[in-house]
């Protein structure tokens, strides 16, 4: 068995079975409802549970080529993007739209395309732009800036 | 005639102006996202779905307004393929083998013109076909009980992710893991499942979450991976006229292409790429080799357009009729369905004609609207192809955010839908299929809860989920769609799409 090819899906084989293996055990616990019926709460979590581990074995037994895995760095900039979305998501209610997403929008712009000025363009604009359309033609409750700003 | 009055009644709602202009909008909007690589009518529409309702449209108008962008993804997935030779959503693959040959020929104006006609005749047939066809599927739908559903929802997980994918054991994890996280929450006998004590989780998950995160979000990773490579600037239309002869030359081929198209689409699991695929192998057989598919032919523009608009509308008829979507686009319209309270099914015909006959009214009108923006104003939709990447995807990205918080208000709805996103990603890398999770999802409680009146019917009888002819049936056909593809995937090879010519990003889901 050639084991280095293949190593991504065998890996996420593996994270399935365990995965699997803890929804299952999770189900055991469940008692049943005030209405008792004959299938129960755990029974079709169980099914689900038993057939995820058979694919996750089929994975790890016979996996596919693996795809092109994106060199470190593409890594880092896709974590960069996704910690720039986890702060934008606690940014939003606090600080209003207008703010973060011009930041959000421009990170996000940089990293597609690498053109500094664009992609500060970009942000002010989808900022302003996204506002104006969501709030006053579309009608959505949106808080432009901080509370008490104006 | 109980259709015309049907038809009149749903006139007499989609003529109203305001339904009338969301059709037209909806439309448009449509176009534009068909028309922009990375953006297919799956991930357009579920963009759009959470704005559609904190803007608090009734059902009637958000299902009009959605589906138009559904019917004008559609049509637009054809202006980039015939262009850029990107298709601009996976059923308009087909559409690059002949439409980029004849741009290539200085003819795109005529290439689009014919596909336009073309992309006409398929859903304006799909719809008449629809008006027909549900009402009675409806008819049948009576006789399902839940032992019928289970196997129902059984056949629509296996076809699915038997056709849809390469790999069977991918594509029926996908569909474990969509069940397995419908699971979360309070199930319908006030058992508290999988929620490890957060209460944000007691409702289980949003699946318009799930969808914008795992359609539209994980696009934009896609994109940052790849730098926005393979979208091309500067695309240039001169003139367009109308060949009239050429158009009446094709007339066969799209008639014909409809009506496979159709069927296609009927079939659970198949949708549109696989009535695009049909109908052009069909055509070039009948053509042999004397018609010179693949040079730039106009029958080889006509027949996949045809056939992925045909099977689009013929897509729509499981999904109303009986709750199964057949295809990705199909399954997000059936989360619209749902977050608006409406059970689709018998009972949706009988006790809201006003919302199924307004839709099929307004899609009758919103084909002939699409038809003057795809062929008059078609040169509009081409200037959208030179927005660059940097600019649309944090668009699309701000847009997702937007609809899920002003839906649900919360922050912890946006984290889960980021989570969504790296999932998709992840999972478009390791080539597992995402709509059997959205399927998945969307099916999984009632999927469950059919099993369990089933089973508290028989009080435990596990063979009474096979004693009837329905079920049986439904079943056999759940055994063979998934293990069929398996041998004819051997038989039958792909067509030599220009595979390397297609980046990662332009290929969303149908």
């Amino acid at each position: 068995m050639n084991l280095s090819n293949g190593k991504g899906d065998r890996i996420f084989g593996v994270v399935v079975v365990l995965v699997a293996v803890a929804y299952g055990v999770a189900a055991l616990q469940f008692k049943q409802g005030f209405i008792v019926d004959p299938v129960g709460p755990k029974t079709f979590p169980l099914i689900v549970a038993g057939v995820s581990v058979v694919c996750g074995l089929m994975l790890i037994v016979k996996p596919d080529p693996d795809p092109e895995f994106p060199p470190l760095r593409t890594v880092g900039t896709l974590l960069m993007a996704m910690l720039t979305l986890v702060a934008y998501a606690y940014a939003i209610k606090p600080l209003g739209f207008l703010i973060p997403t011009a930041i959000a929008a421009a990170i996000l712009s940089y990293q597609i395309d690498p053109r500094a000025k664009f992609a500060v363009a970009a942000g002010l604009g989808l900022s302003g732009g996204l506002y104006v359309l969501f709030k006053f033609v579309l009608g959505l409750g949106l808080l432009g800036v901080p509370k008490g700003w104006f | 005639m109980d259709i015309l009055s049907n038809l009149a009644l749903g006139f007499s709602i989609a003529l109203t102006p305001w339904t009338l202009m969301l059709a037209i909008i909806g439309c448009f909007i449509g176009t534009i996202v068909g028309a922009l690589p990375g953006l297919g009518p799956s991930n357009g529409v579920a963009l759009l779905i959470p704005i559609t309702f904190s803007m608090g449209l009734d059902a009637t108008a958000a299902l009009v307004l959605l589906t138009s962008v559904y019917y004008g993804a559609m049509y637009g997935g054809r202006i980039s393929s015939i262009l850029l030779n990107i298709p601009g959503d996976e059923p308009a693959m087909m559409t690059t083998l002949d439409g980029y040959p004849m741009a290539k020929q200085g003819r795109a104006g005529d290439a689009l013109v014919i596909s336009g006609v073309a992309s006409f005749v398929g859903a304006l047939f799909a719809t008449i076909m629809l008006a027909l066809v549900a009402p009675i599927l409806a008819r049948v739908a009576y006789l399902f009980g839940p032992a019928e559903y289970f196997a129902l929802y059984l056949l629509a997980f296996s076809t699915l992710g038997g056709i849809a994918s390469k790999n069977q054991a991918k594509a029926a994890l996908a569909s474990a893991i969509g069940l397995g996280i419908a699971m979360i929450g309070i199930d319908n006998n006030n058992v508290t499942r999988f929620t490890g004590g957060n209460l944000h989780l007691n409702d289980g998950i949003d699946f318009l979450v799930a969808i914008v995160g795992l359609f539209a979000v994980s696009e934009v990773f896609v994109f940052i991976e790849s730098h926005g490579r393979g979208s091309a600037l500067g695309v240039k239309l001169d003139k367009v006229t109308v060949p009239w002869r050429e158009i009446w030359s094709t007339r066969w081929t799209m008639l014909r292409s409809s009506i496979l198209g159709f069927i296609a689409g009927v079939l659970p699991g198949a949708g549109a790429s696989l009535g695009s695929f049909l109908t052009y192998m069909m055509e070039k057989s009948i053509g042999g080799s004397k018609a010179g598919f693949g040079t730039g032919v106009a029958k080889g523009v006509a027949a996949p357009e045809a056939g992925n608009n045909a099977a689009a509308g013929g897509a729509l008829v499981p999904m109303l009729t009986l709750g199964v979507p057949g295809s990705g686009t199909t399954a997000v319209l059936l989360a619209v369905l749902m977050t608006l309270n409406i059970t689709p099914g018998p009972t949706l015909f009988a006790n809201r004609p006003e919302v199924v006959w307004g839709l099929i009214a307004s899609l009758l009108i919103a084909n002939f609207v699409l038809l003057f923006m795809n062929v008059p104003l078609v040169k509009i939709f081409v200037k959208v192809l030179t927005v660059p990447p940097a600019l649309l995807l944090p668009g699309v990205m701000m847009v997702s955010f937007v609809g899920i918080y002003s839906l649900t208000g919360s922050y912890y709805d946006m984290l889960l839908m980021i989570a969504f996103g790296v999932m998709g990603w992840i999972f478009r890398k390791l080539d597992i299929p995402t709509v059997p999770i959205i399927l998945g999802i969307l099916l999984g409680n009632a999927m469950e809860n059919s099993l369990r009146q089933a089973m508290t019917l028989s009080a435990g009888d596990a063979s009474f989920l096979f004693s009837s002819g329905i079920s049986i049936g439904l079943w056999v056909a759940a055994v063979t769609g998934f293990v069929a593809p398996l041998f004819l995937r051997r038989i039958i090879k792909k067509p030599t799409v220009p595979e390397m010519e297609v980046p990662d990003h332009a290929k969303p889901i149908d």
